[in-house]
């Protein structure tokens, strides 16, 4: 369970791809956060870029780009913010709720309630 | 949902039009089934990715192993259910362990609640977890994994774990989509019963 495929990643390859960032400034990226591409990738862009760009045609969630790239999840949001600055790809964020209120709105949860229903 | 369209990469993609993902975390000591029950109710095969972090606690780990820093690497699985055209739901299968708790914080922040799996042999492994969800006020529902007869009844379990009353239990067979279903609508009613709890009281 705590060991993976990362445990035979090199380590100078993610600290070459994150230029040896640990954090970004706002982790305003959530697990389940939906990328999408805005525009196509560019001649010469690193290969890790051009896969997200590859992946995110269709909307996909950031641990989703991350299980595809076998990357942790903290690296692929340095990378996919690095494409939103470049204004390559948007986001869109989940609903967050109130802090002062755990309960997610009987609205969205009659659609979750009819989804699993589906099943 | 068109969501059963495959991209160029073989990959089972969203809908275009999906705009909001939802959590559902499935806790859960080793070898309980977390892995079996995201399986049994995703519409893709569940994938498998990784976190890492030192115990100083901030960002990703010091790639250079920095001697007097320990890193702990924790693998979760997911998978996911198209609800809508637009809102998504994400099965994250979670370990309960207490050097895992930092996931919590980090990664399944935002979850609309959580379903603590319990192998009814092992019920210590589920301690800390249930304790951590109720000083967190994250809603919660209990579900026994059956492994063939139960020498307990689930009043029993509900003793042995110290479970008030308001937090439901139920058994289920993590292999059984149809189980796994029941569970996770039984969190969502729990869910829609707080509300109305709480606007009894208001």
């Amino acid at each position: 369970m705590i060991r993976g495929p990362l445990d035979n990643e090199s380590p100078d390859r993610l600290y070459a791809l994150t230029l040896g960032r640990s954090h970004i400034e706002q982790d305003t990226l959530d697990v389940v956060t939906l990328i999408v591409t805005e525009s196509d990738s560019e001649p010469g862009m690193q290969s890790e870029y051009r896969r997200i760009l590859e992946l995110c045609a269709q909307p996909t969630a950031v641990v989703e780009i991350a299980a595809c790239m076998g990357l942790p999840v903290s690296v692929t949001k340095i990378l996919v913010s690095d494409l939103m600055d470049a204004g390559k790809v948007s986001a869109r964020h989940p609903a967050t709720s109130p802090a002062t209120d755990p309960l997610p709105s009987p609205d969205l949860l009659q659609d979750v309630l009819d989804g699993l229903q589906r099943l | 949902m068109d969501s059963k369209d495959s991209d160029s990469l073989g990959r089972t993609t969203l809908a275009s039009t999906a705009r909001e993902g939802l959590k559902i975390v499935i806790i859960g000591g080793f070898g309980v089934g977390k892995t079996t029950m995201v399986q049994a109710v995703s519409e893709i095969r569940p994938l498998s990715t990784e976190e890492t972090m030192t115990r100083a606690g901030e960002g990703i780990d010091d790639p250079a192993n920095a001697p007097g820093k320990s890193t702990t690497t924790v693998a979760f699985d997911f998978g996911r259910i198209s609800l809508t055209s637009e809102r998504v739901l994400y099965l994250f299968g979670a370990p309960g362990q207490e050097r895992f708790w930092f996931l919590w914080d980090r990664l399944f922040r935002g979850s609309l609640g959580a379903v603590v799996l319990v192998d009814p042999r092992r019920l210590d492994d589920s301690f800390y977890a249930i304790d951590r969800l109720e000083a967190g006020g994250t809603p919660f529902i209990v579900a026994r994994n059956c492994f063939g007869e139960q020498q307990h009844s689930l009043g029993d379990v509900r003793g042995a774990l110290q479970l008030s009353e308001h937090v439901p239990l139920v058994d289920c067979d993590a292999r059984n989509r149809s189980s796994g279903k029941d569970v996770l609508i039984a969190l969502v009613e729990h869910l829609f019963a707080l509300h109305t709890a709480r606007e009894a009281v208001s």
